[in-house]
């Protein structure tokens, strides 16, 4: 009998082409994306070493950092910004490698639009300069971001040097309760494990929680992997995967579709296979929850007072630091602490379902006349999607937004940003210092919660707010 | 890339935990399409006040910091965004390796491919090191990658880690992309294979 595996080595088993001694291993790379921000000094690298891609044909690219969200037939404002965007159409169109420029229907964030063409797949290995490719997992997919100089091997060669990561997993048990949903779930795991509790690690997330939840929830989940430092987060894949990318353009179909879900259906973890280390968390007591702080591990239920840094052990520093970043009080609630903006979007957030989740918030309500409230879809074709449903007019009625799609705020490259000394309630990963603009504080939470706040004015328990 | 052997250099310190990259370099400076250029937005908006003139207060603008090559910074250093635009400003600023207690994985990833040496130092060195970088006598260390230690102004010597194929690659001041390119007879072997299980549409 061979031994048994987990979802992780499955993977990596497979996608291993050369392991010599005292060298990492040359791990295959079944899907390269590629964005305007990491890659022009990659492309630059092949062309001084005379390079060509080798595979444009696993290499998907697409433009959402710099990107503005506002009226896209009008001129870039921003010339630097331009540049870069057309630089990476120079780039795709010198190497061959498909881009879905602006206008293209099926433009929008890298990890929004990777799942939606299908293009993911369980058992891949999918890589992107960027950290959040940690996304993909939710496939069952081994993915993971990387820097530059990766994506240049990448392009030139289809493989990576890698060293073995460790594996834990992250079982989460019980049923979540009605107003808290995927993002309070992995708010509430990097509170605990902290912004570096996971390096070194690949996370498989598992449990009862976990299956119930829908592949836009999967995806929220693995997306944020990379805030508690982790180098992957993965979900094995089952029928929820396979219904969400049946029919998909790039998933197989016909005969190799049944063939594909054969083989899919085999990398979940094999009974008896051993992690490196197992963390589990029970769902059912969960609340809402929000950050308070400078990094995504600074959360806390939303019902819960701003800690105290007193209390904070040997974080207790970085925590004054935060607070005093933050102008919050230790002590104080949260609940009804003043906002200034409410961004919903990013590819942590930005998905069909975290816009219907918002709008049935919003719905038959007004945003409170001192909050801006930004709506920024991932993709084109959620746009599309959102629209056929009406959402738009929701957000609208409300007196949201309702803009292109595009990494937007959760960046703040494209003009789309915070002054300083704002407080805006985010649906996006990172709460980091300037994030968000320079000076700029952000409060992370759930699109139901940044649409309560939008209403009250200030941080809400949108539980209050449903029947 | 220089190779690396042995340097030594005045470190400073900036002892703050869980720095990310958007501290190193904010996104606002990613809009580059260069490698080169960005020390001088390296920790920026901690490095400046809001008329872009320096902040006094701030590490990198005090005499100690004028010449510094080694970087002392809080545990998990570099963690958040993958922007490589990290490794080039530190390096762009002028620094030749940075050491703390952990590094986040990507970031350390990139500055081996850049020829910046992270270096992991127990805790009990690190805060050593942290008080006497940022003493009032300016102190010198000795970096040694070949035999992975750092020595102390005192002769002390404080053991890295670092994986055993990045060591030979900084001492050679080689890439690695060489080493993949070297396995492409293996590579089309491999995707001969594979490719049939895998299916892009």
């Amino acid at each position: 009998m061979t031994q048994p595996k987990t979802l992780f080595e499955k993977i990596w088993d497979e996608h291993v082409v050369v392991h010599e001694s005292g060298s990492p291993a040359v791990l295959y790379i079944d899907l390269h994306l590629i964005h305007e921000v990491t890659s022009p000094q990659a492309f630059q690298g092949l062309r001084n070493r005379g390079l060509k891609v080798r595979r444009p044909d696993h290499t998907q690219a697409t433009m959402d950092h710099s990107i503005p969200t506002t009226d896209r037939t009008l001129p870039i404002l921003d010339p630097i910004a331009a540049k870069q965007i057309d630089q990476l159409r120079i780039n795709c169109k010198e190497f061959g490698v498909p881009l879905e420029d602006l206008g293209s229907e099926d433009q929008g964030i890298v990890h929004v639009i990777g799942p939606e063409l299908g293009l993911t797949q369980p058992g891949m290995t999918v890589v992107c300069g960027d950290s959040h490719t940690s996304t993909h997992g939710a496939f069952g997919a081994l993915a993971f971001g990387i820097g530059t100089t990766e994506v240049e091997h990448v392009l030139a060669t289809q493989c990576l040097l890698q060293n073995k990561p460790r594996t834990c997993e992250v079982r989460f048990d019980g049923t979540l309760p009605k107003g808290v949903g995927a993002k309070d779930l992995i708010l509430a795991l990097i509170a605990q494990i902290s912004v570096g509790g996971g390096t070194g690690q690949v996370l498989e997330y598992t449990g009862e929680a976990i299956r119930a939840l829908s592949m836009e929830g999967r995806m929220t989940v693995c997306n944020m992997s990379i805030e508690g430092g982790a180098r992957a987060g993965m979900i094995a894949p089952d029928d929820t995967t396979f219904e969400y990318l049946a029919g998909r353009p790039k998933a197989p179909y016909g005969t190799a579709w049944d063939s594909a879900v054969a083989r899919w259906r085999q990398l979940p973890t094999d009974e008896g296979a051993a992690y490196d280390k197992s963390i589990s968390i029970d769902v059912s007591n969960l609340e809402p929850m929000i950050t308070y702080g400078t990094n995504p591990g600074m959360g806390v239920r939303v019902t819960q007072p701003v800690p105290d840094p007193a209390d904070a052990g040997a974080n207790s520093e970085s925590i004054r630091k935060a607070l005093d970043y933050m102008a919050l009080e230790a002590g104080k609630p949260l609940l009804g602490h003043p906002i200034d903006v409410v961004f919903i979007g990013s590819c942590t957030n930005s998905r069909i379902s975290d816009l219907r989740e918002a709008a049935a918030v919003l719905k038959g309500r007004k945003v409170s006349p001192n909050v801006r409230v930004m709506v920024v879809p991932g993709s084109e074709k959620i746009k599309k999607q959102a629209e056929a449903e009406n959402l738009p007019e929701i957000f609208r009625a409300a007196g949201a937004e309702w803009r292109e799609a595009g990494c937007s705020m959760c960046i703040a490259m494209n003009g789309d940003q915070l002054s300083p000394g704002q407080y805006c309630v985010s649906t996006s990963n990172r709460n980091f210092e300037g994030r968000q603009g320079k000076g700029g504080r952000t409060f992370l939470a759930s699109p139901v919660t940044a649409a309560a706040s939008a209403v009250a004015g200030a941080v809400a328990d949108a539980r209050t707010l449903m029947n | 890339m220089h190779p690396i052997e042995t340097f030594k250099g005045k470190p400073i310190a900036l002892p703050i935990k869980d720095i990310d990259t958007d501290q190193i370099i904010p996104a606002r400076f990613l809009k580059t399409i260069d490698k080169q250029g960005l020390g001088k937005n390296l920790f920026n908006d901690w490095r400046y006040l809001e008329d872009g003139s320096p902040n006094p207060d701030f590490l990198l603008n005090q005499p100690r910091a004028e010449g510094a090559a080694i970087l002392i910074a809080g545990d998990n250093f570099g963690c958040g965004s993958s922007r490589e635009h990290a490794p080039w400003a530190l390096m762009g600023f002028g620094f030749q390796a940075v050491i703390s207690t952990s590094f986040a994985d990507i970031f350390q990833g990139n500055c081996l491919k850049n020829g910046l040496l992270p270096i992991v130092l127990d805790e009990t060195i690190h805060a050593e090191l942290l008080q006497a970088a940022a003493g009032d006598e300016p102190i010198k260390l000795e970096v040694d990658l070949p035999n992975q230690v750092v020595r102390l102004p005192d002769g002390r010597t404080a053991a890295f880690p670092i994986d055993e194929f990045s060591k030979k690659c900084l001492i050679a001041g080689v890439d690695q992309l060489g080493y993949l390119q070297e396995q492409a007879a293996a590579v089309s072997a491999y995707e001969a294979g594979h490719m049939e299980r895998v299916s892009t549409g």
